[in-house]
This record gives structure tokens, C-alpha cells and sequence, in this order.
């Protein structure tokens, strides 16, 4: 019998390599067991509950008329193509001017800077930047690109404004990319005579092409979400494009503002159609960044 | 003769490459910093977008004042009743999203098998990636009726809303912080508790998180910058009424007092809005400060 129970013991201990005190019982430990497992249990019920939540209530008024027309006020029907429209252009736009200076500052944060004051202060900003919150940049953007420059309400302005508040992500997100390329690559490029931008152009950005894609999908899922930087940036307006070149001039809203449009006139029902079609977009985006950034370690 | 041919060719290839090379380097310091001069820009245009009215008024006036009454016939600007919610509003949501978020990354990190926890990570970072106009929504349409029934009041927009909601918000923030500082103990540290013959939970909670400390409160930091900085969700959940902190009563924050009145604001009463801007980048600015500081520490240990 004891050798029975010593002999299930040791296969709990072998299984289970934990304290040989743990036998006797501390109501303590039992106490913090609890209370760890509980809010544990509430966080990831808050996640789940919250996601299903929205989409139960919003699904069902997404239907492919609400994705594909604008909003008739005449046939007292809701569609959502402008915004769609809208967050494209502001995607798009925002990268290209986010992109290569994220991605520059990162190289040079790396490749080009002996580490010292400069290096650090450039961190110090950076960090501060992904602190600011997006309503100064909205103020921000609103006083420098509306008014100073005098782009007015526009797409143009809200896509500035949003590239200086991403520009951390992809900073970052680089640069941990960058630092996971061997030295020995530079080095070995160095010995055949390889000049500095021919390096990086050959072989450290073909190297971290998951890490910058991963910052992009990452600064996407921050663009497609923001809304007091563009209220006070690119506007509210909500109109089908007149002119596709021009567009980018014209006021402007993305979803996420339309929904605080939506939600702000108590229109619930088609908020959280909106909201459903954003928590889709989210799930989709971290899927895609999880994607990318595991491909990297492999 | 060949030699002749080549040779200035080489040095002229050489002299573009060198250019090629002295350009580069150039657009690369530009772009390395952009950062420090958006700053540099976003500071200098607060500060002089601010300062206007915040003479005008006079800084005593502004900040400790408790009347806001932009538009009536004798304008008053005092915004203490913003600040005291904002402050308040951060100490709360850090009452309930600290310990919370703590103790989820304890969870995630040594309660739940190896295999799930990566799906467990994952979760907890798709509330950092929600967008903050959902979670007013969520708040104004679940949670807000929620809070008016169970405590009998009129209106479900109150302070005690918006803790909420802002709590939930910066759980992701100090749950992954929390996360990596705590894998980041190394791992004699908690096999010596357990050789000492303390318990795992005592391991964990007297050992690891001791150990883990100055990254928590990093966290915790960055999770209070993010509450002070929220403006979307909780303009929907608070009520936005100017009034003194009150638990259960509509209150209005330094953030939602901008996007408010924004729209219509003219003349002295906009640039009041900028300085109410300038006002909260200070507070930003002096939590960057503090973070810093802690990072420092940090590493000096």
C-alpha cells in the first residue's frame, strides 16, 4: 500500500516536476489558484463574449446590397461602399508615405547609426510617438495639414496624419526584423565587395520582407480602426468617388468614423453591421500578421 | 589600349556608385529623423495652438476653475472638473485592469498548458486590435443599460461606465507587457524557490513577479497612457455632461471635451479646445517621463 502510493507519487512528481511541499495543503496557494484562474477565465471570456457578441447582432443586417450602394436616404437603405472606398484610399495612401520612411528609419536606426545620443533620442521619439494619443494627432493634423498646408477636410490630410501615428509600428517592427539577420550576412557582402545600399537592397530587405509585411498589416489594423485622428482630419463626408484622382481631396470617412457617425445618431442596428464588418477585418489582419511574423522565424 | 578604354570607365562607375552611395545615406538619416522632428513638430504646434487662450483666461483660471460655460454670455473656462474625471477615470480602470491584467498573464503564463498559451496570447492581443469606437458602442448599448438597472439610476452614462470600458481596454496592454516580462525571469530563479521547498503559487507569486516587477509596471504605465489618451469609446459611455467626478454621474473627460464641442466651437472657445490638447499632451508627456524612468531602472538592475 505505501509503496503503492510512494511509487504514484514519484509518477506524479516525474509527470509533474513541481514542489515536494506541494502535498500539504496551503489554503493560500489555493486562494491565489483561484483568483488567477478566475480572471483568466474573465479575460478570455471578455474576448470571446465580446466578439460574438457583435458579430450575433451585426451579421445579419450585412447583406451584399449594405456592402456594394451608399446610403439612400429616398429608399431608407444603408450602404457602406463609400467607406469602403474611403479606407482604401486611406490605406493605401498612408503606406506609401508611412512605409519608406518607417522602414528607412529602421535601416538606419540599424545599419547606418553608431549607437549613441542621436540613436537614442530617435528611440526616445519613437516611443513617444506610439504614446501620443490619436486625438492630438487629430488636433495635430488638423492645424498643420488642414489649415496650415490648406488641404481642408480631406483624405490627404487624414492619410498624413495617420502615417506620422503608424510610423512607430513600422519602425519596430523592422527593426526587430533587421536584427534577426545574421551579422554574417553583412559581412559576407562586405568581403565580396558589396557596397552599403547594395546590401541592404539585395540582401537585408529580400532577409526581413516578413517583418515589413508584418508592419504593414499591423499599421492597417491600426489605420482601419482609428477615428478621432480622421473626425478632425479627413472629415465625415460619405460620397461615392466623382473623380478617382481627386478623391484623395475630398472630405472623407473611413468605417470606423462612420460607425461613431451611426452610433452617435443611435443608429444601432447598422453600427454594429459596420462593427461586425470591422471585427471581421481585425480577425482577418491578426490572422495575416501572426501569419507573416511565424513564417519569419521559420 | 584596352586598359586605356576600361579604366576611366571604372573610376566613373566608382564616382556614380559613391554618389549613389552619399545619396542613400542621406535619404536614410532623413528617414531615421522623421521621428524626432514629428515630435518636435507635434510639441511645437501644441504649445503655440495652446497658449493663446490659456493667457487670455490665465492659467490659474484655467486649470483650477469648475465652471465650463463656453458659449454663454459671460464665458467661463475652467477645466478642473475634466481633469479630476481624466485622473480619475485612469485610477480607476488601473483598480480594475491592473490586478486583472496581472494575474491573467500569471494564468496564461503558468496555469495553462504549453499548448494553449500561445492561442491564449493571441486572444487577449485581439482586444488591442478592436477598435475603440466598438467598445463604445458595446458600452452604450450592452453595458451602459446594464450598469442603469443594477444600480437603479437614470442613465447608465457615469463615470463608473467609462472605468469599465477603459479597464477592458488597457487589459491588453499590461496582460502582454506583463507576459514577456515574466518569461523573461530566468527560470533558477523559480526552480531555487521550488528547491527551497516553497510551493508554485509561492514560487510564482513571492519569486517571479518580484522578479518580473519593473516590467509590470511598465505595463501598468503604458496601460494608464492609453486611458488617458482614450477618447472614442468613452465619449459614447460617459455622458458628457462637465461635472466634478461623481461615480455614477455623467462626467466628461479632457479627451471627450475636445471631439464635443470641436464642430461648432469658434473664437476663444476653439482655442480653449487646443489648450484643453495641451493640457492633456502634458500629461502624456510626463507618463513618457515616467516610463523612461522606469526603463532606466530597469536596466540598471
Amino acid at each position: 500500500m505505501t509503496v503503492n502510493t510512494a511509487a504514484r507519487q514519484a509518477q506524479a512528481i516525474a509527470r509533474n516536476p513541481r514542489s515536494l511541499t506541494e502535498t500539504r495543503f496551503r489554503p493560500m496557494d489555493l486562494v491565489l489558484r483561484c483568483i488567477s484562474v478566475f480572471a483568466g477565465a474573465l479575460t478570455l471570456f471578455l474576448v470571446a463574449g465580446l466578439i460574438l457578441y457583435i458579430l450575433a447582432t451585426g451579421l445579419p443586417n450585412v447583406t451584399w446590397e449594405f456592402l456594394t450602394t451608399e446610403e439612400s436616404a429616398l429608399n431608407r437603405t444603408y450602404g457602406i461602399l463609400p467607406n469602403i472606398i474611403n479606407t482604401v484610399y486611406v490605406i493605401v495612401i498612408t503606406l506609401v508615405v508611412a512605409a519608406p520612411l518607417g522602414v528607412g528609419g529602421a535601416i538606419y536606426l540599424n545599419e547606418y547609426a553608431k549607437r549613441g545620443r542621436l540613436t537614442r533620442i530617435i528611440e526616445f521619439t519613437t516611443e513617444a510617438l506610439a504614446g501620443i494619443p490619436s486625438i492630438i494627432y487629430g488636433l495635430f493634423g488638423m492645424m498643420v495639414f488642414n489649415n496650415t498646408f490648406g488641404f481642408g477636410y480631406s483624405i490627404l490630410s487624414g492619410c498624413l496624419t495617420l502615417a506620422i501615428m503608424v510610423l512607430p509600428t513600422i519602425i519596430r517592427t523592422t527593426q526587430e526584423a533587421l536584427r534577426t539577420v545574421p551579422t554574417g550576412y553583412r559581412e559576407g557582402a562586405a568581403g565580396l565587395g558589396a557596397s552599403k545600399w547594395h546590401t541592404i537592397r539585395t540582401i537585408l530587405i529580400p532577409c526581413c520582407k516578413g517583418g515589413i509585411i508584418t508592419s504593414l498589416i499591423l499599421s492597417i489594423g491600426r489605420i482601419v480602426g482609428e477615428s478621432a485622428a480622421l473626425i478632425f482630419t479627413a472629415g465625415i463626408a460619405a460620397n461615392l468617388p466623382t473623380n478617382w484622382f481627386t478623391h484623395a481631396t475630398t472630405s472623407g470617412a473611413t468605417f470606423a468614423v462612420q460607425l461613431y457617425q451611426y452610433a452617435d445618431q443611435g443608429r444601432n442596428e447598422v453600427s454594429f453591421a459596420i462593427a461586425a464588418v470591422l471585427v471581421l477585418l481585425v480577425l482577418a489582419i491578426n490572422f495575416l500578421a501572426r501569419l507573416c511574423s511565424g513564417r519569419k522565424k521559420a | 589600349m584596352t586598359i586605356a578604354e576600361t579604366k576611366p570607365t571604372l573610376t566613373s562607375a566608382k564616382r556614380a556608385k559613391g554618389a549613389v552611395e552619399r545619396i542613400m545615406n542621406v535619404i536614410f538619416f532623413v528617414c531615421g529623423i522623421a521621428s524626432i522632428l514629428c515630435v518636435a513638430a507635434i510639441t511645437i504646434y501644441m504649445v503655440i495652438s495652446g497658449l493663446p487662450a490659456i493667457r487670455e483666461v490665465g492659467l490659474w483660471e484655467f486649470l483650477t476653475g469648475t465652471v465650463w460655460a463656453p458659449t454663454a454670455e459671460n464665458p467661463q473656462f475652467g477645466i478642473l472638473p475634466m481633469i479630476l474625471t481624466t485622473i480619475a477615470g485612469t485610477f480607476g480602470a488601473i483598480i480594475i485592469g491592473a490586478p486583472l491584467g496581472v494575474l491573467t498573464a500569471v494564468f496564461i503564463c503558468y496555469l495553462v498548458p504549453k499548448r494553449v498559451q500561445n492561442f491564449c496570447t493571441a486572444a487577449v492581443e485581439l482586444l488591442a486590435g478592436i477598435p475603440s469606437v466598438i467598445y463604445g458602442l458595446v458600452g452604450i448599448t450592452l453595458l451602459s443599460p446594464l450598469v442603469a438597472r443594477i444600480f437603479d439610476l437614470p442613465s447608465g452614462a457615469s463615470l463608473f461606465t467609462s472605468v469599465i470600458v477603459l479597464a477592458v481596454m488597457i487589459l491588453p496592454t499590461i496582460v502582454s507587457v506583463s507576459i514577456t516580462s515574466l518569461k523573461a525571469v530566468p527560470q533558477e530563479y523559480y526552480d531555487g524557490s521550488l528547491a527551497l521547498g516553497a510551493t508554485t503559487m509561492t514560487s510564482i507569486f513571492k519569486m517571479n513577479i518580484r522578479a518580473a516587477k519593473s516590467g509590470i509596471i511598465t505595463g501598468i504605465v503604458l496601460g494608464m497612457g492609453r486611458a488617458i489618451g482614450e477618447t472614442m469609446a468613452i465619449i459614447m459611455v460617459s455622458g458628457n455632461v462637465v461635472n466634478m467626478p461623481n461615480l455614477f454621474g455623467s462626467v466628461r473627460f479632457l479627451t471627450t471635451g475636445i471631439v464635443s464641442e470641436m464642430s461648432y466651437a469658434a473664437g476663444l472657445h476653439r482655442q480653449t479646445l487646443f489648450s484643453i490638447g495641451l493640457i492633456l499632451f502634458l500629461f502624456i508627456f510626463a507618463i513618457n517621463l515616467i516610463l523612461t524612468g522606469i526603463l532606466k531602472k530597469g536596466s540598471k538592475d
